[in-house]
């Protein structure tokens, strides 16, 4: 950034950016201000100096283009190059096109929220230097989603599961946990979204989100996966920086500030973790070439790193979230149960579940030794034995799900694996159902926007899970197979078990031609 | 891992998404524009009302009175997705730098007669408060309008407001000493020169309807604004007057203009086409934001072109009205 002045006066980079970007603002006088920027006083944070807002950096846009086109012109060469070769058969294994469809449905959608997401709150804080944070960063929003659609399409040319993955985002029950905690977040004022996304899920979350993913498609052969991970990640480092800034900036500004910010760490550290449940499923259970296992990543991104965040912290009374507890409680049974969960109700997804063979359990058992031969080999020797008798078992009634994060109810009592844990409120006269004590505590401060949560069982009973037309009331209607056929589930196809399917033939045999010698 | 493999053809299940190819009539092969813009924003279940609009869901058709049946007629004739937006504007910003190069390294801004200075200071410094305005009410439209057709590329017209109200800046920094900018912005706010344009530009901050917004910001004001200021005056008139260099370092501005009325256009077009309402609102739209547009610059036309600014605003008007036409819009 090469600033043609001669024989004048010498800029700073720090004033010369001001002058690019708060310079450009002004006081308006023919409109109020509260009209203009309406929306970032009410959830009550106070700021009294907006000019105390440092950037966190200083990319003017004719910089931005520069640097953002050379990283998609590698990326899209990389992209290319795996698609042509037809990169999908070097993987390690066909199970690993799980992970992909897992990050298609769940994640791409994700960045498009969050596009939207920020280029709302990059119109509505009253300052320039916050606003023009967030626009950059809303683009960056854009480009991951889009890299992320554009790199899986090859995949979703030859393999199962990914073709629908905007429908299946919108309706399939499972992601409703991605989809309803973003939609939690940007429906939230816009101190809340930035807390909850550029701080909770972007700062302190955002290792243990795409470490797993990217290394792991490192581990398994998925080069085009991997590029646009890494250089996601180069972005990711700004947006880091900005969350960090906005929290500092907001706990400096005002003592009411704390208890209002220290209350969305609570809630979106909570939902967070919830929502990576998916990853740590993943992580333990998905790649045929493992990383590392989900209580390891939790070891090392959170209680090492953020552990040294949360006291740096504390000098403005900031505490560890009460929900870390639970966290720890849950770290050597969320991916068990989890993947319990996928394999039992196995008809309702969109990515192909297995048993973990023999190997894999040894895998397991010495990364939680605790647990895993105790409670869940068991299971999966039983569930082995039951395919093997042909008699595979599966869970098709509908799950209780929890009001706040969607998850179906699944998970045990903290320190007591064997009793499910349920919690319950009461609110206008109806019974609502949670999975966690956390779960419940945000419902209850929040309750009316929670009970709007359109809990997929709920829906199908209430008949929104049908497709325009269908007649509930036709002789041998089957209710099941048109809630699948409403999902746009494609029963035998997308859903069900991996062995058997023809994702698993059609790699095998194309992988066989490849190999194969003229 | 490392596996040789021969090359094999082998046969795809399908060319593309679903939701991309129920759009584009059927199983083909789509571009990346297609992939990345089609159906992308959710049209299906919600879970919560925004805090801060309870009125209305988070992706909500009646943001603005404008109906469509296909929210995705919006088209870009430029098929931008972000890798084809940045690798467009990074050609672009190189060129501009190659020009603010030349200038510089010659010394033709020391170069430039007084007057032309004075002008293009007078002139051009305030205007990257309007970009900013731009930029923000494009970035409401992003925000706030319906369907990636057309938030997507209303997030580019953001940043390449910024970016040029940063290009306005520079060229400040390179025809006189950072103070250019504080005289400019003391003009923005109280000469009365500029207070029309102010006064529309704090006006358009306050709009809700993101589609009318769109109308009065990107079609009225900037599609007199840039033929007015940078492709009339400092293309035409300054460059002949011993100003070439003023025309040199805002080519940018120029090209970006030239290229992102294509896009305007083809928005009015495919909103003319796809509701029989929409020519007549929008018609309305254009009624009421052109007089106030034009009011609010012909100061600046006066600026730059003395006596003949009259005329020159009176064709401009016309031009616009004739591209409302062309596209659809019943006035
Ligand atoms: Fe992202
Ligand atoms: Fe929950």
């Amino acid at each position: 950034m090469d600033m043609p002045v001669t024989k004048k006066k010498k800029l700073g980079l720090k004033e010369r950016y001001a002058l690019m970007t708060r310079g450009l603002g002004w006081e308006p006088s023919y409109q109020p201000i509260d009209d203009i920027f309406p929306m970032d006083r009410f959830e009550g944070i106070k700021i009294h100096d907006w000019d105390a807002w440092e950037d966190p950096f200083r990319l003017t846009m004719d910089a931005y283009w520069k640097y953002q086109a050379e990283k998609e012109r590698k990326l899209y060469a990389i992209v290319d190059a795996f698609a042509q070769s037809n990169g999908h058969l070097t993987l390690s294994d066909a199970r690993y096109i799980n992970t992909v469809k897992l990050f298609v449905n769940g994640f791409a959608p994700l960045e498009y929220m969050s596009h939207r997401g920020f280029a709302h709150i990059g119109r509505q804080f009253r300052d320039v230097g916050p606003r023009v944070a967030c626009m950059m960063q809303s683009l960056d929003e854009m480009r991951h989603s889009q890299t992320q659609i554009h790199a899986i399409s090859n995949y979703n040319r030859y393999y199962s599961g990914m073709a629908e993955f905007r429908h299946h985002h919108d309706y399939l029950p499972y992601l409703q946990v991605p989809k309803s905690f973003f939609e939690d977040a940007a429906t939230g004022g816009p101190f809340e979204f930035i807390v909850a996304i550029g701080f909770a899920f972007e700062y302190v979350l955002t290792n243990l989100v795409f470490v797993p993913f990217i290394s792991g498609a490192a581990y398994n052969g998925d080069m085009g996966a991997m590029t646009f991970g890494f250089s996601a990640q180069s972005d990711e480092a700004r947006h880091m920086t900005l969350g960090l800034e906005v929290i500092k900036f907001v706990l400096e500004q005002d003592p009411v500030n704390v208890p209002i910010v220290q209350k969305w760490l609570n809630k979106w550290t909570w939902r967070g973790v919830r929502l990576l449940t998916l990853v740590a499923m993943m992580q333990d259970y998905m790649l045929p070439k493992r990383v590392m296992s989900w209580a390891e990543a939790w070891e090392i991104y959170f209680e090492e790193n953020c552990g040294a965040l949360f006291r740096d912290l504390a000098r403005y009374g900031i505490v560890m979230p009460p929900c870390v507890e639970q966290i720890r409680l849950e770290r050597d049974h969320l991916s068990h149960i989890a993947w319990c969960h996928f394999y039992q109700a196995r008809g309702t997804s969109d990515f192909h579940v297995w048993l973990p063979s023999k190997e894999d359990m040894d895998w397991l058992s010495a990364k939680y030794p605790d647990t895993f031969d105790r409670y869940y080999r068991p299971r999966y020797e039983y569930w082995a034995k039951c395919e093997a008798e042909g008699k595979p078992f599966e869970a098709t009634a509908v799950p209780m799900q929890c009001q706040v994060c969607q998850i179906p109810m699944m998970f045990t009592e903290p320190g007591d694996p064997l009793t499910l844990c349920q919690r319950h409120a009461d609110y206008k006269g109806e019974q609502y159902h949670f999975c966690s004590d956390h779960c419940r505590d945000i419902f209850e401060d929040e309750p009316e926007k929670f009970i709007q949560s359109k809990i997929a069982g709920h829906e199908v009973f209430k008949g929104n899970a049908f497709r325009p037309g269908t007649d509930p009331t036709a002789e041998g209607f089957n209710p099941a197979a048109e809630a699948l056929a409403f999902f746009r589930i494609e029963h035998g196809r997308d859903n069900g078990l991996h062995n058997g399917s023809t994702d698993e033939r059609n790699f095998a045999l194309w992988r066989g031609l490849a190999k194969a010698n003229d | 891992m490392q596996m040789d493999l021969r090359t094999v053809t082998i046969a795809p299940q399908r060319q593309t998404y679903g939701h991309v190819a129920r759009h584009i009539g059927g199983d083909k092969p789509a571009s990346r524009y297609q992939e990345g813009t089609i159906g992308l924003q959710t049209t299906g279940n919600q879970h919560y009302r925004p805090l801060w609009d309870p009125a209305h869901d988070y992706f909500d058709e009646s943001r603005t009175k404008l109906k469509m049946a296909d929210w995705y007629a919006f088209r870009d004739p430029r098929q931008y997705y972000y890798g084809s937006y940045v690798l467009a504007r990074a050609r672009q910003q190189e060129a501009a730098e190659a020009a603010f190069d030349f200038v510089e390294t010659r010394g033709l801004a020391d170069a430039l007669p007084d007057d032309i200075r004075a002008l293009a200071l007078d002139l051009i410094l305030p205007l990257r408060h309007v970009a900013w305005g731009a930029s923000m009410n494009n970035d409401f439209i992003a925000a706030y309008g319906y369907g990636t057709g057309i938030t997507q590329p209303a997030l580019y017209y953001a940043m390449d407001q910024l970016g040029i109200a940063q290009f306005d800046t520079r060229l400040g920094l390179l025809l006189a000493e950072p103070e250019a900018l504080d005289a400019a912005k003391e003009a923005w706010l109280h000469d009365v020169r500029w207070q029309s344009l102010r006064r529309l530009v704090e006006d358009l901050f306050v709009e809700q309807d993101w589609f009318e917004l769109f109308v009065a910001q990107d079609l009225v004001l900037d599609g007199l604004l840039y033929p007015l200021v940078f492709q009339t005056i400092v293309d035409g008139d300054l460059a002949q007057r011993g100003g070439a260099a003023v025309a040199m370092v805002t080519q940018f501005q120029n090209e970006w203009a030239a290229e992102t009325r294509k896009w305007v256009d083809a928005q009015i077009k495919a909103a003319c086409a796809d509701d029989a309402g929409n020519a007549a609102l929008i018609g309305q739209w254009i009624a009421k934001w052109t007089p106030r547009a034009a009011a609010a610059l012909c100061p600046l036309a006066e600026m730059g072109l003395g006596d003949r600014s009259a005329a020159v605003m009176d064709e401009l008007c016309a031009a616009l009205d004739a591209r409302a036409a062309r596209a659809g819009v019943r006035a």
